[in-house]
């Protein structure tokens, strides 16, 4: 019996008006499994990210979740069963501080009801204070602690993508899904972040999806790649083959031209 | 520890605020004038607080607080005039409905953004005001009498409840979650936060206290007119907030008082009124474009001193 895959992805598309961005998507994820998607700028990268957790419905095909399907649920239910996010552009809550920032993901796991905070009844002490701890955990291991009163939009950029993937990890996922992590980052910053990525992975029994440009970071760490082109995909498969796959250099860099002409 | 003595230091000012000005109410230093004066300041107060919510914590631009002020003056002034029932069961009952109020219009409107959903409240606080205006029952345009109820006292316990009320909501995981949503809506669905149900729960809360507001000014002033509750009204209560500085109660407090204390006081030169209250506002916002307090609370003030003392 071959176990059910975390995440299944059949034939999703989604169209603008006349525009198919995105269509005939397949994509199946392991438990697990840490995989990359790659393309050209406007493939549908990122498009497809929104349709997986929500911000777009699918105009056709489905996408499951262990078996349950997602489509139509609005981002914070995709994100409750247990899919969260990064962002291509930061999107961190710039006003408020690094530890209240991790501390607003935490939110669906707390408990205490609108009435107990109003009221200061026990449970919201409890509850504020294991979300608070929880935080500074994250926060710990994102080495983001010491600056946990600071306003986000102060952090310098390479820790502001630290604490986005802090975020979405206080969301308690079970696919975490990065879009462009290493984006502005220099070689040194984009090795620790795949160290980091690693590391977070273990950690925390993570599934992971992530869109890439940086070709080292794929290549370095994703055990699966799967490549979109003009919305539709065009390759699948190991790191070694996609790299020498004649369709995928031929997005990337366009046809070959014959030697002799 | 630290919050909860936060807390008591607030109750013990407040008693002391309170006790201050009832004594020197009873003992007939603060005339009729003052301590109207008084009342209308926190009557407002509770109004600036509870479009802070909407607009300060939760993003939210509505400019149609007015017609939740209506519909709390009216419906209280209806339980004690036509059921003859008592004061604070009246204050109650304004605030509940108005809470209903709040829901109906939120639910629909708060899809929209930005512009959009400002010109819906307002929208909405015209057709509250409108109802008003054509049901003979309450007075039509000719306005409703009421008695004058609305005492000192109860003004300040409205004024306590609501403080208490919205800094202890703002302080617990859902305030953030409306700061969230006013931060970054996209980030804030993405992390979980139901954004919709707590746009709605904001301003539901909002329209709570603005109706407790509206009680307490319904009886305050022996006739209460569709007039009263206009879109000028709207903006007046929009401005508390914003010249207090988006984001910050403790503005909005200051700005109330203020703004009343100026405009009660340029009562005497009615030519020369709106252009100086005005001219407030343009110079305010000429030289503290972040409004009054920033984002700031008062109490940032002494947390920053004490660091540095302790450190």
């Amino acid at each position: 019996m071959t176990e059910q895959p975390l995440l299944q992805v059949k034939e999703a598309g989604i169209q603008f008006g006349g525009l198919k961005a995105v269509s005939g998507l397949n994509i199946e994820i392991n438990r697990g499994e840490l995989v990359g998607l790659i393309g050209p700028n406007g493939a549908g990268k990122t498009t497809s990210f929104n349709l997986l957790t929500g911000v777009y419905v699918p105009t056709e095909g489905e996408i499951l979740l262990e078996g349950e399907r997602l489509n139509g649920m609005a981002p914070y239910q995709v994100t409750r069963r247990g899919i969260s996010r990064t962002f291509q552009n930061i999107r961190l809550f710039n006003e408020l501080s690094v530890l209240d920032n991790v501390k607003v993901a935490n939110h669906s796991k707390a408990k205490h009801s609108i009435v107990s905070s109003v009221l200061r009844l026990p449970s919201h002490f409890s509850g504020e204070k294991e979300m608070e701890e929880k935080s500074l955990e994250l926060l710990e291991i994102f080495q983001l602690h010491k600056l946990k009163d600071e306003v986000a939009k102060n952090l310098p950029y390479g820790q502001q993508r630290r604490l986005e993937i802090a975020r979405a990890l206080a969301a308690g996922p079970k696919l975490l899904l990065l879009d462009e992590p290493a984006a502005g980052m220099n070689p040194q910053e984009t090795h620790e972040l795949m160290n980091l990525i690693a590391f977070i992975r273990e950690k925390f029994d993570l599934t992971i999806l992530l869109i890439e440009h940086d070709m080292n970071l794929v290549m370095g760490i994703c055990e699966r790649i799967y490549v979109l082109d003009h919305g539709q995909l065009i390759a699948e498969g190991l790191p070694e083959d996609i790299r020498n796959n004649p369709k995928v250099i031929e997005a990337y860099l366009g046809e070959e031209v014959p030697k002799d002409a | 520890m630290k919050k909860i003595k936060g807390f008591w230091l607030f109750l013990v000012l407040s008693i002391i605020v309170y006790g201050t000005v009832q004594v020197l109410i009873n003992a007939g230093i603060l005339n009729n004038f003052y301590s109207n004066t008084l009342i209308f300041i926190s009557i407002n107060i509770i109004l600036a607080v509870s479009l802070h919510l909407v607009i300060g914590i939760t993003g939210q631009f509505s400019i149609g607080h007015a017609g939740f002020l209506a519909v709390g003056a009216y419906i209280s002034a209806i339980v004690t005039m036509k059921l003859s029932l008592p004061f604070p069961i009246a204050i109650l009952a304004g605030g509940l409905i108005a809470a209903l109020a709040g829901l109906v219009v939120g639910i629909p409107t708060l899809r929209l953004r930005g512009d959009y959903l400002a010109i819906a409240t307002l929208g909405f606080a015209e057709i509250i005001r409108i109802v008003f205006l054509n049901i003979d029952a309450v007075g039509g345009a000719a306005g409703m009498q009421v008695t004058k109820m609305t005492t000192w006292t109860y003004t300040f316990i409205c004024l306590f409840i609501t403080i208490a009320v919205i800094t202890n909501f703002t302080k617990s995981r859902h305030g953030r979650a409306c700061i969230s949503i006013r931060e970054n809506e996209i980030a804030a669905d993405a992390m979980g936060i139901n954004t919709t149900y707590y746009k709605v729960v904001a301003f539901a809360i909002g329209s709570f206290f603005a109706g407790i507001a509206g009680g307490l000014y319904a009886h305050n002033f022996y006739i209460i007119q569709p007039s009263q509750f206009g879109f000028l009204k709207s903006f007046d209560i929009l401005i508390f907030v914003v010249l207090g500085g988006l984001g910050s109660l403790s503005g909005a407090v200051i700005s109330a008082i203020l703004l009343t204390v100026v405009s009660t006081f340029l009562q005497g030169y009615p030519e020369t009124r709106m252009i100086i209250y005005s001219l407030v506002l343009v110079l305010v916002m000429l030289y503290r474009p972040q409004g009054l307090m920033g984002t700031r609370e008062i109490t940032d003030l002494f947390k920053r001193k004490s660091v540095k003392g302790g450190s």
